[in-house]
């Protein structure tokens, strides 16, 4: 009788083959390169672009480049007055090398040249403490390195006071003058802009309205504008026959320009505090100074990190907008050094700009990864 | 009334001392705020009457109307030296939106592609997408900028070899040098007013169609066949009236001077070097607004879009698409701003905008707070066009909840 039922199967199918694994390599390929037709020929044009221009640039930047030599004569080709064969063609290291100290201190006397390298070691040795969440004392920390230090510095810098020679802000240039002007535009930042944005949320319609007019006409125009009204309109604006120097126009122009786009930043901040919070503040009698320094800005601020960051990172990169102004921070100095008769060739342009490039990337990228770190850890709190 | 006999013992208010008296308290600080800000602007002033008398200088716009004496190297309208520095600015003012616009319209493709392909499957396309957003995020646009005018551009064959190209091959028509891209120029002929009307009414009539064949479908089930009849309709329509109209266009190619190529049209590097660099830097920025946008539109949607039959086309233009718009236009808005604005960088190219006109002007005439009020009018009243257009848009896109 069994053997008259025909629906049910008496002998077992094959086994199916078992699905490719993709934790193996070939599999990882298939997954993530091969996965359709429209993604292989994708990952075949970018791989062929890669084997294209990858072994041109790395050519380029270190197998043909110039590592050692005194001047131009180096890095020029035997038609062009060098020693290098015909149709070479490579960066020109040896030009950074020479130049060196001049990308990083400008034309700062040389052999004073310990009074930066002593605010380096000092910024280097506060600042990385004060990074590092373990660390004590973060109080004391940031007193010392957003007020005691700009001060030292600022003596040690300029001189003229306890026997150190005077060393005019003409002198000073290169990776040292971006860093100066990026660093007080932080620490000037912050607190203006934090006050902007109080004025721009207050219930006083003629302070919201001051705030809310320097904001916007700041935020409007484009950093190069300020930075004219600095160096052109505030001689005319102060005292007949003063005589306020450059360097501290500048300073004050990113400044400046820096606070409206802070404000902003923080003002975004407050508003996402929840209402309950100002309103708990106020029943527990907190008055106006008191609500905002222990309730509300801690939060607020705490939660406007990365976008404080971000603003960071875009005054940084705006700093070398002083090159236009005639300034002659690291970009300023070294587009100056192309036109250096001692290191005039074909190539000089492309390794500085290059070198200036990773400068900056070094620092801007440093300080996104750093934020990126900051957020991960803010956000343990919230997770359950 | 218990509670308020409670509280004070009578219906007024309490007395508070006339030191903590908010709204007193508010006055002075506003009325002190206006005494600071009038003294300061005061000061100023004061300063700069004695400042522009001592420099024997007047201050007033009336210089507008004299003569520039310079030359500008790109313009879109006559201009010449004899113009008069209204003029000049308004050479600038063009130059500046036209290397913005073009700036915009490249930064979006390029960062809406590097976004998509920083979301791909493909880890290799994903890994090349990062990495372009990496670098370019993080590098000041000025020195993007001196990276193409002084590193690239710079070392484009000379006008000599170009020279020595033409002599080569007479009939090449399209030139790269180190002072620009050659390529011919269109001259209209006459009746090419009506190849345009017939655009513009192809375009017109594709509108029309569009709509009809919506409503079409959403009353038959059935989808007439857009895409090829509004192809037809911008494309071949008016290439059909061109040839009827007898070819009315002509191109007036670039042929070697004594110095320099005459006719034709020319692409500065100045143009090129600005205009590279803020479509690149900017579309980094971009790329990151639409990768945020994208991820911000939960996998449901796109599942459930499937689930009703949509074909992936469909799912990414009907339903990701226009939710991603709105987590995307706010942020997006902000990088055109920041694009117009540093459309200013121009200046350190000697690309004629806005900035590098208004600073030849001001270091020829001195009239420095004229020049730097014009600046601050221009593009802020840009800003704010550009910030209510997107507005509008944003608007039109946002969540209509009922």
């Amino acid at each position: 009788m069994a053997e008259s039922i025909t629906y049910v199967r008496s002998q077992f199918l094959e086994p199916e083959k078992a699905p490719m694994s993709d934790s193996s390599a070939i599999g990882w390929v298939r997954k993530n390169l091969f996965a359709s037709w429209k993604d292989s020929i994708l990952s075949l044009v970018a791989l062929a672009a890669i084997l294209y221009f990858i072994p041109g640039l790395l050519n380029w930047l270190f197998v043909s480049a110039v590592w050692t030599g005194a001047d131009r004569t180096a890095c020029l080709t035997v038609d062009q007055g060098g020693q290098l064969p015909a149709g070479w063609n490579g960066a020109c290291w040896a030009y950074v090398g020479d130049r060196f100290v001049q990308f990083m201190f400008g034309s700062y006397p040389r052999d004073e040249l310990w009074r930066p390298l002593l605010v380096v070691v000092m910024f280097v040795g506060l600042l990385i403490p004060f990074l590092i969440p373990k660390v004590p004392r973060k109080g004391l920390n940031a007193l010392l390195l957003l007020i005691v230090l700009p001060v030292v510095a600022f003596f040690l810098l300029l001189g003229g006071v306890f026997g150190l020679r005077h060393v005019e802000t003409s002198l000073w240039g290169g990776l040292m003058v971006t860093l100066i002007i990026s660093f007080v535009g932080i620490v000037v930042s912050l607190p203006a802009g934090i006050l902007l944005a109080l004025g721009r949320r207050s219930t006083m319609p003629v302070l919201k309205t001051a705030c809310v007019v320097f904001i916007e006409l700041i935020r409007g125009v484009p950093l190069i504008t300020v930075l004219f009204m600095a160096s052109v309109l505030l001689p005319l604006f102060l005292e007949p026959g003063n005589n306020i120097d450059k360097f501290l126009r500048a300073l004050i122009g990113v400044s400046i320009f820096a606070s409206a786009y802070m404000a902003e930043v923080i003002r975004g901040g407050l508003q996402a505090i929840p209402k309950g919070q100002y309103e708990a503040a106020d029943a527990l009698g907190l008055n106006y100074f008191h609500k905002m320094t222990f309730v509300v800005l801690p939060q607020a601020i705490k939660l406007v990190i990365p976008g404080i960051v971000n603003t960071f990172i875009g005054m940084f990169k705006d700093t070398s907008l002083v090159t236009i102004i005639s300034m002659y921070d690291l970009l300023g100095i070294v587009k100056a050094s192309f036109g250096d008769s001692a290191w005039i060739t074909p190539v000089t342009p492309l390794t500085g700009l290059i070198f200036a490039g990773f400068v900056f990337w070094i620092f801007c990228f440093g300080m996104s990864r750093y934020s990126a770190f900051v957020e991960r850890r803010l956000d343990k709190g919230h997770k359950r | 009334m218990a509670l308020a006999d409670a509280r004070t013992g009578s219906g007024e208010p309490p007395k508070v001392s006339l030191l903590y008296n908010p709204a007193l308290r508010s006055t002075v600080y506003q009325v002190v705020t206006i005494i600071v800000i009038v003294s300061a602007v005061w000061y100023a002033w004061n300063n700069v009457v004695q400042n522009l008398a001592r420099a024997n200088m007047s201050a007033g716009f009336g210089f507008l109307n004299s003569r520039a004496g310079f030359d500008v190297a790109q313009s879109l309208i006559a201009y010449s030296s004899d113009s008069t520095y209204f003029r000049a600015l308004q050479v600038g003012l063009i130059n500046t939106l036209v290397v913005a616009a073009a700036g915009i319209v490249t930064a979006t493709i390029v960062g809406l592609l590097v976004g998509i392909g920083r979301l791909s499957h493909n880890w290799l396309i994903a890994r090349l997408c990062t990495i372009y957003v990496e670098i370019f995020r993080n590098i000041p646009p000025l020195l993007v900028i001196f990276f193409w005018y002084l590193g690239v551009l710079a070392l484009l064959p000379s006008i000599r070899t170009i020279f020595q190209h033409v002599k080569d091959n007479p009939d090449a028509i399209f030139f790269i040098s180190n002072r620009g891209i050659y390529m011919p120029a269109p001259v209209f002929g006459e009746g090419f007013g009506v190849v345009l009307a017939a655009f513009l009414i192809g375009v017109v009539a594709a509108i029309a169609f569009t709509v009809w064949a919506n409503a079409r479908q959403r009353a038959t089930g059935i989808r007439p066949p857009v895409l090829w009849i509004n192809l037809g309709l911008i494309v071949l329509f008016p290439l059909l009236v061109f040839v009827v109209m007898g070819s009315p266009l002509s191109l007036d190619y670039a042929v070697p001077g004594s110095f320099n190529m005459n006719g034709g049209m020319v692409i500065g590097p100045e143009f090129l070097a600005l205009y590279l660099a803020l479509s690149l830097y900017t579309a980094s920025f971009i790329a990151e607004i639409v990768r945020a946008g994208i991820r911000g539109v939960s996998k449901g949607q796109s599942e459930a879009s499937y689930a009703l039959g949509l074909r992936p086309g469909q799912a990414t233009r009907l339903v990701v698409l226009p939710q991603a718009l709105r987590i995307i236009i706010p942020p997006l808005t902000s990088q055109y701003l920041n694009l117009i604005k540093n459309s200013s960088l121009a200046v350190a190219v000697g690309y004629a905008d806005l900035v590098a006109v208004g600073g030849t002007i001001l270091n020829q005439s001195g009239k420095s707070i004229e020049i730097i009020s014009i600046w601050m009018l221009i593009y802020v009243s840009i800003s704010l066009i550009t910030s209510l257009f997107m507005n509008w848009f944003n608007a039109k896109m946002a969540l209509v909840e009922r």
